[in-house]
């Protein structure tokens, strides 16, 4: 399998990453090498293979209910590069 | 899905009926003291990024730990929608960007969920009853809350509600009329209260639906559908629905085509419009979250659950006709809140319990309705209640006089007893005082003595008028009997 | 003591015992040495007024008697490890002037036990790469000269554009460096796809990646979550088995942490390893592999052989898929990790006209070209339509490579003996500028071992024909450290201490 442009374009907007026009050509070549490198899978015979879910054998541990604490409105909001009264800012989203 | 509406939940277009075929995905908050994958507290309405944690808030290395009250909760509603129990179930990760979405993704259950297929009797109404078929339930998180209105530029985001435990309970496109989709919400509201899985408190945000709407001809193919997301009331669902419903068959009849696509209701404006934030395609990349293994229990764990459960609405409604003889819909108003039913039961046990449940539905919820309350915060107990009732049945006051009787009750308190005692309400069943009343009513009005002979219903009248000699303390079965014999009719 | 620098972990732990020395002095010494060697580029951050109250406060714990299994030992943090407090960006721009408000398991552990934090390591952009070549703040030199290069050459390329000079290995390259360079006694390390074991090898240094769970993931900015685990790089076998008691133990807080008493992995360095059944799997046998390699492999064997240990040739067929499948499983993982890093909540934010734009221009100045790549790879075998071609079928033959190692843990073996990477280290701007999988080739031999969720060690076996340190690695089985450490202690011994460079830069 390979990608072409719009599917560059495509995959680049669904990981939020802006792309200008002239990396797309590069930005092809490169995924397409990656993709190439992986093909060789395609030969592996998988059948009745369960796909891996956790590499240890153990199940998921619970922990109880109980109220841990909280950051504080400070500290959570203190590395934000935008912020007003304890709130992250951002520009202005449209629903 | 395929079964077609009665005829009367038709919608009559131009060219034709139409039928609506709705589904719903509502989102449950569930009960807990913490959140789903952190310790950060789940109490509404703190200062905003107050109850966040580092895990909340996505920090770079931080990780989730699931809580097992949230995995139990499932589980219990899984049960009182007699569906299915997984034993095993995945996490997975939901990959989309939204300022409320710390991580970047949401942590939901995709194929394999906690909870499978399942059931909800649904009361229509007094004569129509119809199955819902739940489809899947599956734990998630909440997403923070975006605010657009604070600046012209900018939007807000406050992360206090990330990570509170969500169930979503997916429906089957089962549902045909916004009645129906009404009551449909109410009755899992229902379930849910009982079990104490969730407050199902809608303005607070406990409770919301997506609604997926589209209309086909009836018994046709099913149409293309809209959903409507993030409804917040029961009355708003009703109403989402009619006019989706309304604006597609309009399309439709004009030759068009309706588009698959997210949709808000405004409820302001009666109608619903397409979200832009919505527009594109999404593509969510769901995969197992690597931070997290399956979930795992055995039977004895979700049969130790299912011992402890609480009698829940159908089998309650079910034993109250059964046990106290009441008509099925009057069994089903008593059993739509766990506290009500409590209530009744209170003021039932000992008594009449039809006239029990007359004065606990028609007098008091009457009154509680008019006035905002809950039996949580009615003035007038069960055990207040129950007294008032056995005034009536040993005939100490009369119907009428309880009316006051409850009246006083629910605005000064006391004990219903001591009330009637005080205040002289006592009936009056000495046949010699209500005698001399009746002849002093048939003395003064000879001529309507004359037209009762013709017209025995005057006895209304006369009735009426002993009463108020009486001060209304008369037994009217007595003043009924004597009036009769005394003008021969 | 003339340069107290030198010494190992373990020395350095007896003399301060023994009151020969203090950790003052023997953090000075550390904070002077990384002053000198400002040119190599291993710490990104130094912290000396901290790392001096820390040893203050070992030295007075010391004196009374009161003394951690690390106290006063100086070490250097990768900067993919939160440190409150102290800058953690993963040596991305995406994290720029971010301090995290706590402080990761692991290196709380660290402290707890009494060690002092000299500063944050360089490393490969959240850790993706293999030559410390894609972090923000620049690559990383290893202190081992290309053959033929005098100090004035090397010292003239440190002041220039480091190229020619040769690569630390990745993405733990500035621990590797540091360790090599004495400016720490060890340093701290994670290891996703050979992160710790092919930069130990590079350098002529020791690295250990434990049982995935084995150390807690919690605090540690995560790669590829089911990949991820900590570990130490260090200068001997012994410790690295100190560090790694320290940093190893079950967190609450990190749901794939197993619960497992840890042991005193200093005790199995020495152990025998008589009658061990030691397996050589001939898949890594791969074409074009140096005959130096290949030599370095032989000469393992028989050192093992010479002390006892049973060499058993096994097969582990699926090999050749680990590291495409791993170019898969990682990048999806990570794709979906680093979607956290948004503009929002902390970190870099470029402007846009709109949200959207917001997230995309932050996106794309903050994460570097090989971070980009590995996204965008990772986005698009997770994407509608590709999701069980690649990802679901990754993950099956994930199964298949940790089949392999069962069948042969079931066979008897105790440990498996491979090279620890396919050549030596290589010049910086040398290797991936056209092609990526140029670079990935290197973790060929570390890969599966990630994959498979296993303890592989990375220990000196050698000098290549031109001076450079190759290494040998070791594969035990789940939450066997201890076996690894008694064998590879084995090859430490036979192939006699390798001798690190004088200080040269």
């Amino acid at each position: 399998m390979s990608v072409d442009q719009a599917t560059v374009r495509r995959i680049a907007h669904l990981a939020r990453i802006a792309v200008r026009d002239e990396e797309v050509p590069h930005l092809q070549q490169e995924l397409n090498a990656m993709l190439s490198f992986v093909e060789e899978l395609s030969a592996v015979d998988v059948t009745g293979v369960e796909p891996m879910t956790s590499v240890i054998p153990m199940s998921l541990p619970l922990r109880k209910d109980e109220v841990t604490g909280h950051a504080g409105a400070d500290v959570v909001t203190r590395n934000a590069p935008g912020a007003d009264d304890h709130f992250f800012t951002v520009p202005k989203v449209v629903e | 899905m395929n079964a077609t509406a009665k005829p009367s939940k038709l919608i009559k277009g131009a060219t034709g009926d139409w039928e609506i075929v709705v589904g719903m995905e509502i989102h449950a908050q569930i009960t807990s003291k913490s959140k789903l994958f952190s310790g950060a507290s789940t109490t509404f309405g703190g200062e905003q990024n107050s109850h966040v944690s580092l895990v909340d808030a996505a920090m770079p290395g931080m990780l989730p730990v699931i809580n097992e009250e949230c995995v139990r909760q499932a589980i219990r509603t899984g049960l009182g929608l007699k569906a299915k129990i997984n034993h095993r179930s995945v996490f997975d990760r939901k990959n989309y960007f939204y300022p409320d979405l710390p991580q970047g993704y949401q942590i939901s259950q995709f194929k394999d969920p906690i909870v499978g297929e399942g059931e909800v009797i649904v009361d229509v109404s007094a004569t129509e009853q119809i199955i819902v078929g739940v489809e899947r339930l599956h734990l998630e998180q909440d997403a923070g809350k975006s605010l657009h209105d604070q600046s012209p530029t900018e939007s807000f985001v406050d992360l206090n509600r990330s990570g509170v435990a969500l169930m979503e309970i997916v429906s089957r496109p089962d549902i045909r009329s916004a009645e129906e989709a009404r009551a449909y919400v109410t009755k899992l509201r229902t379930i849910l209260r009982y079990l104490g899985t969730c407050d199902g408190n809608m303005e607070e945000g406990s409770l919301r639906a997506d609604v997926n709407v589209s209309v086909r001809r009836p018994g046709g193919p099913l149409g293309t559908r809209c959903e409507i997301k993030n409804v917040n009331s029961i009355r708003f669902i009703g109403q989402a629905v009619e006019v989706e419903a309304r604006r597609q068959i309009a399309i439709l009849e004009d030759g068009g085509k309706i588009n698959q696509e997210t949709r808000l209701f405004d409820p302001a404006r009666g109608e619903t419009r397409a979200m832009r934030s919505k527009e594109e395609a999404h593509d969510y990349r769901y995969f197992p979250d690597p931070d997290l293994l399956p979930l795992e229990f055995d039977q004895a764990y979700v049969d130790a659950l299912a011992c402890e459960l609480p009698e829940l609405p159908d089998d309650k409604r079910s034993r109250f006709i059964a046990d106290y003889g009441l008509p099925p819909y009057d069994a089903g108003v008593l059993v739509m809140e766990r506290e009500s039913a409590d209530y009744f039961e209170a003021v039932a046990n000992g008594r009449d319990a039809k006239m029990a449940a007359n004065w606990v539905i028609n007098e008091l919820f009457g009154r509680l309705n008019k006035e905002s309350k809950t039996v949580m915060t009615s003035p007038v107990s069960a055990q207040q209640l129950g007294a008032i009732v056995d005034l009536i049945s040993a005939g100490t006051i009369s119907g009428k006089l309880a009316k006051d009787l409850f009246e006083i009750v629910w605005s000064e308190g006391g004990d219903p007893n001591s009330i009637v005692e005080q205040r002289g309400m006592k009936q009056v069943t000495d046949a010699g005082a209500i005698e001399t009343a009746v002849d002093e009513i048939i003395a003064a009005n000879p001529d309507k003595v004359e037209q009762a002979k013709a017209k025995p219903t005057m006895l209304g009248w006369f009735v009426g008028q002993v009463m108020k000699q009486t001060g209304g303390k008369a037994n009217p079965q007595a003043v009924n009997d004597m009036l009769k014999q005394k003008l021969g009719i | 003591m003339s340069d107290i620098t030198r010494l190992t972990l373990a020395e350095a732990r007896d003399a301060l015992a023994a009151k020969k020395i203090s950790s003052l002095d023997l953090t000075k010494a550390h904070i002077e040495a990384i002053e000198k060697a400002r040119g190599l580029n291993a710490y990104i951050v130094e912290t000396p007024d901290k790392a001096l109250d820390m040893a203050k406060a070992a030295d007075a714990r010391i004196a009374s008697g009161n003394a951690g299994p690390l106290d006063g030992l100086p070490l250097g943090i990768k900067d993919l490890y939160a440190t409150e407090g102290v800058h953690m960006q993963a040596c991305s721009h995406i994290l720029d002037g971010f301090k995290p408000p706590y402080e990761s398991t692991v290196t709380s552990q660290l402290w707890r036990d009494g060690a002092v934090m000299l500063g944050k390591l360089n490393m490969d952009e959240f850790a993706m790469g293999s030559s410390n070549e894609t972090s923000y703040y620049g690559p990383v030199a290893s202190p081992w000269l290309p053959a033929g290069w005098d100090a004035d050459k090397g010292r003239a390329a440190l002041k220039g554009d480091k190229k020619g000079l040769l690569v630390p290995g990745g993405s733990s390259g500035g621990s590797s460096s540091a360790v090599a360079a004495h400016l720490c006694l060890a340093a701290t390390a994670t290891d996703t796809g050979g992160s710790i074991r092919q930069p130990a090898a590079f350098t002529g240094t020791v690295g250990i990646k434990p049982t995935y769970g084995r150390c807690s993931r919690w605090g540690v900015a995560a790669f590829a979550s089911s990949l991820d685990q900590a570990g130490p790089i260090a200068r001997t076998v012994r410790d690295t088995a100190i560090m790694l008691r320290s940093m190893a133990g079950y967190d609450a807080k990190d749901s794939t942490s197993v619960n497992t008493p840890v042991p005193d992995y200093e005790k199995s360095v020495g152990a025998s390893i008589k009658g061990k059944k030691i397996g050589i799997p001939k898949e890594y046998r791969i074409d074009g592999m140096p005959a130096e390699i290949e030599a370095l492999w032989q000469k393992g064997i028989e050192w093992l052989r010479a002390a006892g240990a049973e060499i058993v040739d096994i097969s582990l067929p699926h090999t050749k898929t680990a590291l495409p499948a791993y170019y898969i499983v990682a990048p999806a993982e990570a794709s979906s990790n680093l979607a956290r890093y948004d503009g929002v909540r902390y970190g870099l934010r470029v402007p846009g006209k709109d949200i959207s734009s917001m997230y995309e221009n932050t996106r794309a100045e903050g994460f570097g070209r090989e971070v980009r790549r590995r996204i965008m790879i990772g986005t698009y075998v997770l994407s509608a339509g590709y999701y069980d071609a690649y990802y679901v079928r990754a993950q099956k033959i994930r199964t298949l490579i940790k089949r392999d190692f069962e069948l042969a843990y079931q066979d008897g073996i105790d440990a498996i003996l491979t090279p620890a990477t396919p050549s030596a280290a290589f010049g910086i701007g040398e290797k991936g500028s056209g092609d990526p999988v140029e670079m990935y080739l290197n973790d060929v031999f570390t890969v599966t071992v990630n994959m498979a969720g296993l303890p592989g060690l990375a220990v000196p076996g050698g000098l290549s024909a031109s001076g450079l340190p190759l290494g040998l690695q070791l594969i035990g089985r789940p939450f066997e450290e201890e076996t690894l450490f008694s064998v590879a202690e084995v090859i430490e011994q036979a192939a006699g201490r390798i001798s690190l460079p004088q200080a040269w830069w």
